[in-house]
């Protein structure tokens, strides 16, 4: 088979793999800001957050990192419904979301990052387990299971809270939420309550989407910064609130990433997701599903 | 003579939901049209498409005998167009006169005729809160008015912007019998120097004793454009408000 | 008090600090006292977007490195060019960047700004280290002269001088849009856009113009620091550290008025630079984040505002 060709292929399929991925960075802002319209940039300190739990549970305690996020996984949920608890009181509730919200959680993210400096440093850290290193061979395609396996964890969490959603009591609730509050005040529900639990989530996810990144790639405190514009411009792309949209704006920017990196050079991959974030806000503010 | 607004074919949709459906309706120089439907027939959606504030779908909107269609909704204000929002949007971190400041500074002034300058602002803006009977909030944030006093606010910006078409939207509602006639005398007075109006209104006690003519929204139509006594008594406005 | 006492009185102030600054003759004070002034200049310019129309910034970094590396470009093609020229250039160059973000992003909601802003540092700091000519990843050195021109002594008694004429310029600049009608059409459209609009307010212009005075300034802030550092590579130009103390100083100060950018630069860079000596440069930079949480959940009107609401 042609090289170039071969080489393409190759950028394709870990293209797509790698946005898989992203499905996983990006679902708890689809639904903090898709949801519940709570502009948190400061999930990606979060997810570092959750990378750095998996790689001292693994150094540490040699434990699986993928498992470390699932235990984190109520910490994590605590955590955010407490985030989510100081925001409504300091600004949701005094309609003052945009300059002191957006604020509140820079600052957020920028303790994050500090304090994740302080304790661990900035040199880069990684995780071992068994799946890290070897690949799938399929004939003329390698699926190398450091990125296949966070694929299919990230598709399962999609998956599943999407389930959640769409067919339990309270998933319902909070489409409803994201919705209309009022008709869900009338219905005698608690909207804070329920966007409580809905941060909660959201940030839970958090914990596995780290784990999931330090199996992938080494990790340093600052690189969080870099899934900002990435995490923000799937979300705008597939259209806020919408799962589907979400994971297919994954995907999307994960191909024209990993083809950019593969014929441009990697350094150049971070930009990518500003043109696309630039081009949606300004052509088509509703996302590729949106009206 | 051409009318002052020209409103033809006129549609607004909300996704799947048809909020105004083909209006027509012309309105003369001078002229003090009353506006009615039941709640949600469309009246403040209209305002909304007339001045910018909405984008409407289909149909066209001509103000002086020009096309408004493209213009942003500041244009419109310079063009003399004003309305007042019937869920008031003061200006919250600005005191009571600096809110009408700001149509003074980027609506009078921005038309280049006659605009005014530091006191004469100030004086327009004491004149125009003692109009609405606000003299005495005139440093207060709005913060601390009630409703009711908000919705006097917003008429006396809407009078700051010096237009003339005015859209009072609800500006009465809640308000007591004597404040009632102050307003309706206020709107007398604004259209005697030659100010058109149009007025939208639940209280029918009002709307009748303003009105020259009575246009009624129903569902997003027009069903009836009349003289006030006649349109009262039609049918289907009868039938829209009272049930079958 | 008009613009030019203000102006003048600021002159006099700024006069009266280089005039101890030259007195007391000693190097470190010139070095932290730049730092402090380079703050004010960067929260006031935030200010103008931030605080007077509600448009949250957090692309200082990109404004701020653009003009730091406008001068690098600049001292590598014509290395004798004063710096106050390389400063209007580096201003002009952010402005123009300001302009266009602003003009794809602000006829939208708030959010879609602050997040494209985010955005941008990342991707100008991905065109700085893939450019070969400045220095990409490996950085830039540059030569700082041992003299200053026209006053004499050290050179980083230039660079603060310099500083401190932007900083008038700044603050001069801030009071007079808060006096202004511009300011009003600000103080508008922070409030509700909807009707500004309606009040015949041109609310995007009037964002465009707060957008490009901001980056602007944020960009000439800028153009001196390869000067000051003398070794500028993209991670410490695009540092967070910049981003995180210009918007947290004007919020704990307060957003309302000039004088928030000043008292916060002041005390929050003064406490950072007393930290860095006294504990340690790591724990320096996390006081301004938490300084920043602090102060929008307990006092969001800011130091300024909680002094005039005592004294109301
Ligand atoms: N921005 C919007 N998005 C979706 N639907 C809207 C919007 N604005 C108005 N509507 C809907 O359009 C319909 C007409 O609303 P509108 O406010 O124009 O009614 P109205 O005649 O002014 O009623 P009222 O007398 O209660 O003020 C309502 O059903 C309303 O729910
Ligand atoms: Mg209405």
């Amino acid at each position: 088979m042609d090289a170039s060709l071969d080489l393409l292929l190759n950028a394709v399929i870990s293209g797509l793999l790698l946005g898989g991925f992203y499905a996983a960075v990006s679902i708890g802002v689809a639904i903090s800001f898709g949801m519940l319209d709570i502009v948190n940039i400061a999930h990606p300190g979060f997810i570092l957050l959750g990378s750095y739990v998996a790689y001292f549970a693994n150094t540490v305690l040699g434990m699986d990192p993928i498992l470390a996020a699932v235990i984190a996984l109520p910490a994590f949920y605590a955590l955010g419904a407490l985030v989510y608890q100081i925001y409504y009181i300091a600004f949701e509730r005094r309609q003052d979301q945009s300059l002191g919200g957006l604020s509140f959680f820079f600052g957020l993210l920028f303790i994050t990052e500090v304090g994740l400096v302080l304790i661990f440093g900035v040199d880069y850290r990684l995780v071992q387990a068994r799946y890290i290193g070897p690949s799938l061979n399929l004939g003329w395609v390698e699926l190398p299971l450091r990125l296949f396996v966070p694929f299919l964890v990230s598709m399962v969490m999609v998956v599943g809270l999407q389930l959640f959603l769409s067919r339990s009591f309270l998933g319902r609730a909070i489409e409803a939420v994201a919705q209309d509050q009022l008709a869900l005040r009338l219905m005698a529900a608690n909207p804070t309550r329920i966007k409580r639990v809905a941060f909660g989530l959201s940030f839970a996810t958090a914990a596995i989407a780290g784990a999931i990144l330090i199996i992938i790639q080494p990790v340093e405190p600052s690189i969080g910064r870099e899934y900002i514009g990435r995490v923000f411009a799937i979300c705008v792309l597939g259209g806020l609130g919408s799962f589907s949209g979400m994971v297919i704006a994954a995907v999307t920017l994960g191909v024209v990433e990993s083809l950019t990196a593969t014929f441009f050079g990697p350094s150049w991959a971070p930009a990518v997701s500003f043109g696309v974030l630039l081009v949606t806000l300004a052509v088509r503010p509703s996302g590729i599903l949106g009206r | 003579m051409t009318p002052l607004l020209q409103i033809s074919g006129l549609g607004k949709r909300f996704g799947g939901f048809t909020a105004l459906q083909a209006i027509d309706l012309d309105v003369q120089e001078g002229e003090r049209l009353g506006l009615i439907g039941p709640n949600g027939s469309g009246k403040s959606t209209l305002v909304n498409c007339i001045c910018g504030t909405l984008r409407h779908d289909l149909g066209s909107v001509r103000f002086g005998g020009k096309p408004l269609d493209g213009l942003a909704a500041h244009q419109r204000t310079r063009g003399g167009l004003a309305r007042s929002f019937q869920l008031p949007r003061p200006f919250g971190t600005l005191s009571l006169a600096e809110n009408l400041r700001i149509p003074i500074l980027y609506a009078v002034n921005a038309r280049g005729e006659g605009g005014l300058a530091g006191p004469a602002i100030d004086a327009r803006c004491r004149d125009l809160l003692a109009e609405v009977g606000l003299a005495d909030k005139a440093h207060r944030l709005p913060r601390d008015l009630t409703q009711i006093e908000m919705r006097k606010l917003e008429l006396a910006r809407a009078m700051a912007a010096q237009p003339k078409l005015l859209f009072a939207d609800e500006v009465m509602a809640g308000l007591s019998h004597a404040e009632i006639d102050e307003i309706i005398a206020l709107l007398f007075r604004l259209n005697g120097q030659g100010v058109t109006v149009i007025m939208i209104e639940h209280i029918m006690r009002a709307v009748m004793q303003f009105s020259q003519r009575l246009a009624v929204l129903v569902a997003g139509r027009k069903i009836a454009d009349g003289k006030p006594a006649d349109v009262v008594r039609d049918a289907e406005v009868v039938r829209a408000y009272l049930g079958e | 008090m008009g613009s030019v006492p203000f102006a003048l009185a600021l002159v006099c102030v700024a006069a009266a600090l280089f005039a101890v600054g030259r007195w007391l003759n000693i190097s470190y004070a010139f070095f932290a006292a730049y730092v402090v002034v380079q703050y004010i200049v960067l929260g006031t310019a935030w200010n103008i977007l931030g605080g007077y129309t509600g448009y949250v910034n957090f692309g200082i970094t990109a404004f701020f490195a653009l003009g730091a590396y406008s001068s690098v470009v600049l001292y590598k093609l014509v290395p004798s060019l004063p710096l106050p020229i390389m400063m209007v250039v580096g201003g002009i160059v952010a402005g123009l960047v300001g302009l266009g973000t602003g003009y794809l992003t602000l006829r939208l909601r708030g959010v879609f700004f602050s997040i494209a802003t985010l955005a941008l540092a990342v991707v100008v700091q991905t065109l700085i280290t893939n450019w070969d000519f400045v220095g990409g990843a490996r950085g830039a050195y540059v030569l700082r002269p041992r003299v200053a021109p026209l006053i004499g002594g050290d050179y980083i008694q230039y660079l603060f001088l310099l500083m401190l004429g932007l900083c008038v310029i700044a603050l001069t600049t801030a009071r007079a849009i808060e006096h202004s009608a511009l300011g009003y059409g600000f103080a508008a459209i922070r409030d509700d856009e909807g009707a500004a609009e309606a009040s015949g307010v041109p609310t995007l212009r009037l964002k465009l113009i707060a957008t490009v005075l901001s980056g602007g300034f944020m960009g000439m802030a800028g153009a001196p620091l390869p000067y000051y550092v003398t070794y500028l590579d993209p991670s410490s130009g695009f540092s967070l550290n910049y981003a995180v103390n210009a918007i947290a100083m004007p919020l704990i100060g307060g957003t309302s008025s000039w004088l928030g950018p000043v008292v916060g630069a002041v005390l929050v860079g003064g406490l950072q630079e007393y930290i860095r000596v006294t504990i340690s440069s790591a724990v320096n930079v996390l006081v301004a984040g938490v300084l920043l949480v602090v102060f929008v959940v307990l006092a969001p009107e800011g130091i300024v505002g909680l002094f005039r609401r005592r004294r109301r």
